[in-house]
């Protein structure tokens, strides 16, 4: 079992003939995920690789292929917008790989979508995939394995570094999800928390975290008093110096908030064991799983 | 990206939020000139550098003060005599202290009271929030932990934005009435309209003043403006200085490389963000100090390679340098072959440890050992961790 993405997922792919757009729908097409659709306004008519159709909007591309979710690729200043059309069509999932979206055009976003029904991941994310069924977005395949762990994410290669810890212990995934690095985005660690809550096939899970924001207290703190299962945390950036942006837009310790020892001990509150360094993720999983 | 203070000046006359008169000057004479237009005799000059604590600072020429308060304008050009050109060195400065190119030369007023008042966006609801207090002049931390009840926080719909009457309401609880209730909330009403026009991600003004005459006015400001809208504000990426910021991020901005320079001496390249933070944090771990931040990103050309490597060994702390790439779309060869060139490009003159893992690992370790290059090859995070701590030690 899994969440949100499995063999029955359509999806489409927004700025499929930009060159990152292009790359990563052959990439999830190889893994084995049913690329639809794609849409470039202008280029509607087309051919993407001489099957996949290209429409104008995504209102034309969900009517014609039942697409029901997709991966936008669009430029950050246009990318609250391809949510927004997305959205309105009635896609059910967005993934929003696009980095450097303004946080004033996520702050409208946010708005938008709190009243409706889709749910969006990211975005500056490196997508979901479900081992063996379905990929959407940037991370490679092949370090993924099927299984039982739930993996939820705000990095991208600190999540490759966990799940290919897991994968080479034996320690399959049942879906791996990466929120993104901004400070406002559509899927927080809590959401993704209670959909692998709610998924039987998931009997364990890691939550990776960073500085800033205070999202990976509240996941603690749901935890400790909904979810059994084994789970282990990791926090980075213990190093990092306040009042500095780490890559990551929401990646900053401000004013005394969102610093990794504060997270680190909401998760142990919780009863979360921590990894001590991003080496021994998998380990500490192993560890609490082998009781 | 941080401004000056008379740029804020400049952005709040800009929007109508009332500030001391004033103006920037870049020689004595000119500030001299600031002076005589104000047409009065209480007057201050203050220091622009990117740093607090300037009042209690002290010049390298030994002239003490970056802010002076100065009854005529050959006042304030004796002064400006005294800090145009010099360095200040406060206590956020670091012993090396920074160089004033400029002043600001302003009417000075007699404060009867100071707020605080600061528009931010809260991660929490994903919409603005304002915070205002009645106790300014301080840092806004050490009343929210003292005083909570004196802290107000008013939410703003993202869509629809500050409401005039919310704008009263936050005037009112401050303690405002009459004319200055309406004085108030103008001023924040426009610091609204700056704060989504600018993209600000902060902007806080600290202290809000009531004069003794009864205005209330913005004194000084403190500005943080959303790198990823900046593509969109030409006007305030014109005001970055970049002689206020470290020559190397400087130098690495320009080649779209994320680095944050730190005081350790162990340097470290990475591809992505959250791995470069672990890689510091496994660094410490291992007993060692990260030199620095820096985050490749996922798709880094052989002269972005080469330029980070510039950059890490211009630094004359490091010791070693540790690579730490989880090759994804990046291919491990091709990162090594980026490697191998970029060290070959800087003659590299600390040990290089590098831990590659990923897509066509197994060509990339076989390239990194044909080079015949001094180059450590690490088979996990945590051995690479090691090696570059008892290298920068052994160094």
């Amino acid at each position: 079992m899994s969440i949100l993405v499995n063999k029955q997922t359509r999806l489409l792919v927004q700025g499929i003939t930009g060159s990152s757009g292009a790359f990563h729908a052959r990439g999830c097409a190889e893994y084995g995920t049913n690329v639809v659709a794609g849409v470039t306004p202008g280029k509607g008519g087309q051919k993407f690789d001489d099957k996949v159709p290209v429409f104008d909007t995504v209102h034309e591309a969900r009517r014609e292929t039942g697409c029901n979710a997709t991966m936008i690729f669009v430029p950050a200043p246009f990318a609250a917008d391809a949510i927004l059309e997305a959205a309105d069509a009635g896609v059910e999932l967005i993934v929003c790989i696009t980095e450097g979206i303004p946080v004033n055009d996520m702050m409208r976003v946010k708005d938008v979508l709190k009243d409706k029904s889709n749910r969006l991941i990211g975005p500056n994310c490196p997508g979901i995939i479900t081992p063996g069924e379905c990929k959407i977005g940037i991370m490679p395949g092949y370090i993924h394995k099927p299984g039982t762990v739930g993996v939820i994410s705000r990095s991208g290669t600190l999540t490759y570094e966990a799940v290919w810890q897991l994968t080479q212990r034996g320690y399959g995934q049942s879906t791996c999800i990466g929120i993104g690095g901004d400070p406002i985005n559509g899927t927080s660690h809590l959401d993704a928390v209670k959909m692998f809550a709610a998924d039987p096939g998931t009997e364990a899970l890691i939550l990776i975290g960073e500085i800033g924001g205070t999202a990976e207290e509240e996941a603690a703190a749901w935890i400790k008093d909904n979810y059994k299962k084994p789970v282990c945390g990791f926090i980075a950036g213990a190093t990092a110096p306040p009042g500095r942006r780490m890559g990551h837009a929401g990646a900053i310790v401000a004013g005394g908030k969102g610093t990794a020892a504060g997270k680190i001990e909401a998760l142990r509150a919780a009863g979360i064991a921590v990894a001590e360094t991003p080496a021994s993720i998998g380990e500490t999983l192993i560890g609490v799983i082998k009781g | 990206m941080n401004i000056h203070e008379y740029q804020a000046k400049q952005l709040f006359e800009r929007f109508g939020i009332a500030t001391p008169k004033g103006g920037p000057a870049e020689a004595p004479e000119q500030a001299e000139a600031v002076a005589v237009s104000l047409h009065t005799s209480n007057l201050v000059i203050k220091a622009q550098i990117h740093a607090g604590g300037r009042g209690k600072g002290t010049f390298l020429n030994g002239f003490r003060g970056g802010v002076h308060l100065c009854s005529s304008p050959a006042e304030v050009r004796a002064v400006a005599e005294k800090m145009l050109g010099q360095t200040l060195v406060t206590h956020q400065t670091g012993p090396a202290g920074k160089i004033v190119r400029k002043v600001l030369v302003a009417e000075s007023v007699e404060i009867a009271h100071e707020h605080y008042l600061a528009i931010l966006t809260d991660r929490a609801t994903g919409a603005p929030v304002v915070v205002a207090s009645t106790e300014g002049g301080v840092e806004i931390e050490k009343v929210a932990e003292e005083y909570p009840e004196k802290i107000i926080r008013e939410p703003v719909h993202p869509l629809a934005g500050l409401q005039p009457y919310q704008a009263l309401k936050i005037a009112n609880e401050l303690g405002f009435g009459g004319n200055q209730l309406k004085a108030a909330s103008k001023l924040m009403n426009n610091l609204f309209k700056l704060f989504i026009a600018l993209d600000c991600s902060l902007v806080e003004i600290n202290p809000l003043v009531v004069t003794k005459k009864g205005e209330v006015l913005a004194l000084d400001a403190k500005f943080n403006f959303d790198d990823n809208a900046l593509f969109r504000h030409p006007e305030i990426v014109a005001m970055r200085d970049t002689e206020e910021e470290d020559a190397r991020e400087v130098e690495a901005s320009k080649y779209g490389l994320n680095y944050i320079g730190l005081d350790g001496n162990i340097a470290c390249l990475v591809n992505g963000a959250g791995l470069a933070m672990a890689t510091m944090d496994i660094i410490k771990y291992a007993g060692g100090e990260p030199a620095n931040f820096l985050d490749v990103g996922g798709g880094a050309s052989e002269e972005q390679v080469t330029e980070a490597f510039k950059i890490l060994v211009s630094d004359k702390n490091v010791r070693a340098i540790l690579v730490n790439i989880f090759g994804g779309i990046m291919r491990c060869d091709v990162i090594a072959q980026g490697i191998i060139n970029a060290v070959k490009a800087v003659s590299l003159p600390v040990p290089l440890v590098v831990r590659l893992e990923g897509t066509n690992v197994e060509r990339g370790k076989q390239l990194l050992a044909e080079s015949k290059l001094p180059i450590q090859t690490a088979s996990d995070l945590a051995e690479a961790a090691r090696l570059a701590v008892s290298a920068a030690k052994a160094a």
